[in-house]
Order: structure tokens, then sequence, then C-alpha cells
């Protein structure tokens, strides 16, 4: 048994059988992370010792344990607060930050098996498209060591793609989970807004942030999210709902399921190549007996600028904790209170977020409020309106995640707006707090992956991963590997 | 419209310096970015109402329960100052 070939079900089921210890399934994972963890830059943190002591002692029990990823190895993004465990947010201001206590999301992926082999990189406090903008130095596609693995999960989705843990738990604020699975060939997704706890999630945009799963299939996602989703009194904002059958309601069937074209995401925007492979996987489904319908959604345009004035908003006012005061970096030298909260965090803050600082800063001051912070909520009233037309015709909508595969490194940065750009597909999303997936659906001239998303009204997630493992039974992208690493 | 004295002022409020040359280039960023946010107002929203909260959820209440608090040690270990008693700031007023 290659234990690297396996999907996370497929080892969480060879553990309970007792074919493979969690010792080995763990050893296994750190012996990739010291084989290729160095060329991909993938963790900040990894926690070896910790994860092998947590195998012994899960050990005993997998026999009678109900989750099905009992013992299986995984890792955290390094925004969600882990217990003793540094959690730097990618940043300068945490560096030695070990929070005193875990994020609900971790407790309840522990409280399900989980072996966390460490913290992942990304983009500082979740703020990028690239994974370049960490502190820790940029995270390699494991497609292709001269790209960007997209973000800000970066790390998360160049770990599973390359075999460092079987899955990881990321965030998505505006695309965060979806870009990076598409750039890299996982399986990611966003739940809807309210279903995981944010308790414990280092905020970008309380109003935009999710956490959710990066895994080799839909399959494995419905098993995540089945431990990850519930109500939590310590997230005013987590609802009330049916969870926990995500994974049993998986059956591909799809027969008479309404999937949606918006021929907004099919003109002019999507490279040629991600725009015929999209429209293949649309093929595929249909092939599968779901009913292809194309709609239009005019507000696509707009769905840019609304998130990135309410999400740099909301920042500016999270990222006002960082002061040197409590916890994270302090400035060596200052001269007084306000200059100590200056430099901390004119030192301590790297280039995009001081930009997004800044940004936010500026639509949330007197005399610019209405024009841009007010007026990008009324618009992100009118996108949510808009999906709801939209649903009135369909049950899922099928777009790209991005207009291109991952970019070259370094190509991105100079050109901010150009990246927020890149985000078209998938912001509106978060916008109207919509559950979606991004799932490999085919690769590049180049041999770089393009991923496909599925977008369902609020609570659909089933609908959405059944869409997604009814594509993935028929094909075979989500199966294939990355080399970029792998010693010579 | 964004001009280097809205800059300093933006970053007066957000407790941020910036050298002159980062001044000028943050300047020139933002007025590129804020020009390009001007698309919404082809958008017409008269009359919509501004939505915060995607899913209105409103006085999230729970029994008031008695629960350990966290641990002092463990919450003054995070602060640079390294003071086992007490967060440790520059004195604020004269």
């Amino acid at each position: 048994m290659i234990l690297s070939e396996l999907s996370a079900l497929e080892l969480g089921a060879a553990i309970k059988r007792g074919e493979v210890s969690v010792k080995e399934a763990v050893q296994a994972a750190l012996d990739a992370v010291a084989a290729r963890g160095g060329a991909l830059n993938a963790f900040i943190t990894v926690t070896g010792e910790r994860a092998l002591d947590r195998a012994d002692k899960l050990q005993a029990g997998v026999k009678d344990a109900q989750s099905p990823l009992c013992g299986v190895p995984m890792a955290l993004k390094d925004n969600i607060c882990t217990k003793g465990v540094k959690t730097t947010c990618a940043s300068k201001i945490l560096g030695e930050f070990a929070p005193p206590y875990d994020a609900t999301a971790a407790e309840r992926l522990e409280r399900a098996g989980a072996v966390s082999l460490g913290k992942l990189n990304m983009d500082e406090f979740a703020m990028g498209s690239t994974s370049e903008t960490s502190f820790y130095g940029p995270v390699k596609n494991p497609w292709d060591l001269e790209r960007a693995p997209g973000g800000s999960s970066g790390g998360a989705a160049a770990a599973v793609a390359a075999g460092m843990g079987w899955y990881a738990a990321g965030s998505d604020t505006g695309g965060s989970i979806r870009q990076p699975a598409a750039h890299c060939g996982v399986t990611g997704v966003k739940p809807t807004y309210g279903t995981v706890s944010r308790y414990g999630l280092i905020a970008h945009a309380s109003s935009l942030d999710q956490i959710g799963p990066l895994c080799r299939d839909a399959a494995d996602c419905a098993a995540v999210l089945d431990a990850l989703m519930g109500r939590d009194p310590r997230d005013g904002t987590s609802l009330d709902g049916r969870y926990g059958n995500l994974l049993s309601g998986l059956t591909g069937d799809i027969r008479g399921m309404k999937i949606g074209l918006p021929g907004e995401c099919f003109g002019e925007g999507p490279d040629g190549e991600v725009k015929a492979a999209v429209l293949r996987a649309a093929g595929v489904l249909k092939d599968r007996g779901a009913e292809i319908v194309e709609l239009s959604f005019p507000v696509l345009e707009y769905a840019v600028p609304a998130y990135y004035i309410i999400a740099c908003a909301e920042a500016s006012s999270n990222l006002s904790r960082f002061d040197g005061v409590k916890y994270g970096w302090r400035a060596a030298e200052y001269d007084g209170l306000a200059d100590l909260y200056r430099k901390t965090r004119t030192q301590g803050f790297g280039a995009e977020v001081k930009r997004r600082i800044l940004l936010g800063t500026f639509v949330l001051s007197s005399g610019y409020y209405d024009a841009y912070y007010k007026k990008a909520l009324q618009v992100k009233a009118v996108i949510k309106d808009a999906f709801d037309q939209a649903f009135r015709q369909c049950d899922l909508l099928l777009t790209p995640v991005t207009p291109s595969t991952a970019p070259r490194l370094g190509e991105s940065l100079p050109d901010p707006l150009k990246m927020y750009l890149g985000d078209v597909y998938t912001v509106p999303v978060n916008l109207a707090g919509l559950p979606a997936l991004s799932m490999p659906c085919g690769f590049d001239g180049k041999g770089l992956p393009i991923g496909a998303q599925l977008i369902a009204p609020r609570f659909g997630e089933g609908r959405l991963l059944n869409a997604a493992h009814a594509f993935q039974l028929d094909t075979d992208y989500h199966r294939r590997r990355p080399k970029g690493g792998e010693p010579a | 419209m964004i001009g280097m004295e809205l800059v300093d002022y933006i970053a007066g409020l957000s407790q941020l310096e910036l050298a002159p040359e980062e001044k000028r280039a943050v300047t020139a960023e933002l007025e590129r970015i804020v020009a390009y946010m001007d698309v919404l107002n082809r958008l017409d929203t008269r009359g919509v109402e501004p939505e915060s909260q995607v899913f209105p959820i409103k006085n999230v209440l729970r029994e008031d329960e008695v629960i350990p608090s966290q641990n002092r040690e463990e919450l003054l270990a995070g602060s640079s100052a390294g003071d086992p008693e007490a967060f440790l700031a520059p004195k604020a007023v004269e």
C-alpha cells in the first residue's frame, strides 16, 4: 500500500482495519515534509514530536472510533489558533505568538481524531492571492516551483497536493481556499457563512471569513466538514443548522440537477484553456444527468471593488489590536506609548498589510464613508439579490475559479490592482455568504491544474459536494500528483 | 483625488509611519485602486439598504454561566515586555 496515494478517508479506513498504524501514517507524512517541505516552504512550524506522541495516544482507540478520519495526519493554516503552538499569521508581528487557547475548528478536528503535523504558510494575515506576502518567504507551487501556489491558503494547498498530510484546514475571505486549491489541483470548500466557528481564527474581515477544508477529493471534504461544522456559542455569528450528514449523503446521483452557467463568467475574462476546461466539466455533469442552463449574473463587475472596500475596512479595524502591548512582537526602541504603537506596527507589518490598513482606514474616514463603505454595503445587498435570482433558475452555479492558471513567482505583487481583479469569480460568494467548492477540472498546456467552481445557495453544501463527487467519479484530475520539490 | 496630505492623515489614524519614498508609492497605488473603485458609481443603489451582516441574527444571548477564565501566566507570557505580574507599557498620561 502506497500511503501517499490514498485519500484521507481511504487512509482512515486502513488505520481502522489495522493495516496501517497511526504512527506509520504520521511518519510517512513527516518523511514527505522532510523531503519536500524545504523546497515548497509550505510549513511555518512543523510539530513532528507532538504528532508522533499523539499517534501513540490515538492508536489504542482507532478500532472503536466513530470518526472516519481518526488517526489521519493533517495540518492547519497558521491563522488558526493552537494552544501552545506558534500561530504567526505569516507575520513578523505575531512571530513568537503561542496562543493560550485552541480555535474551535482545531478542537473539533482534534475530537475527530486529527493528528496535526504543524502550521501552514500563507499570505500575511491572509492578505494576498499568491502566498508571497508571507514574512517567512513565498510558498512554491508543487506543479512548478517557479510559480505561486495561489493564496492566501497557499501552504495548505501545496501541502495537500504534495502529500505532506492528507488534508488541511484553511480560511477563505475572498477565495483564499478555492483559488489555491485550483492552482494546486486539490479540492477545497468555503462553507456557508456562520456554519464553521470563527472562534480562534485570527480575524481578517469578520463578516466574510470562513474556515474550510482543502482535500484530495470531495468525499474527504465532506468528512472534514462533518467534523468542522456546527453552532458554537463562542461565535455570535454561528448558525443553527442540521449538521453532520454530508459524507453519508454523497450518492453521485445528480440526475435532474440544474446547473447554471453565468454568461458573464465565460466572456472575455478567463483564458481560453480555463474556459474550455470548465465547459468540459459542464459536459461531464450533463452526461451524469444534470441539466445545463445558461443565465446572466449582471453585477459581476461590481464584486471586486465592493469586496476590497469591505474587506479592507474590516481589516483596518481588526488589525488595530496589534500594537505590541499585550502579545506579539514589540519594536526595540520607542519614545512613549503612541510611538510604541507606530514603531511596532510600522516595523511589524508587511507592505500588503499596510496597504490594506490604509485603504480600509480611508474608506471608513469622515467624508469618504458614504461614498465608499456605505456604497459597498449596498452593492453587497445587490449581489446577494442577484444570487437569489440566479438560484430561482438553477440548483448550482458553475464558473471558473480564476481567470488564469498559477502565475509565476514575483509576477503578481508589483501590480496589486491586477492581483485583486484575479479574484473576480470567488469574491461574490463571500459577499453573499454562500458555500462554494473548487475542484480540479483539467490542465493547461504548461501542465498546470485548472479549477472549476460550484456555488450553492445557503446551506447547500450537500448539493455542492454531491455534484463534485459525481464529477470525480468520472474523472481522474483529482488523483494526479505533482512531483515538484521531490529530491532528484 | 488622493494626495500626500490625505495619506499622511490616514497613516496617522492607522498608527503607521511611511518613509517619504514609501509615501509616494502608496499615494500612487491608492489613487489607482480608489479610482477603479469608482466603477461602483455606475450601479444605481438608490433605496437599497446597506447590508453589513449577510444573514441577520440579532440579540445572540446565552446563559450567564461561570466558567474558568484564561490562565493568568499563560496570558502574560504573550507579552514581549516579559513581566510576570502585568502588561507593561510606557506611561500614557503625564
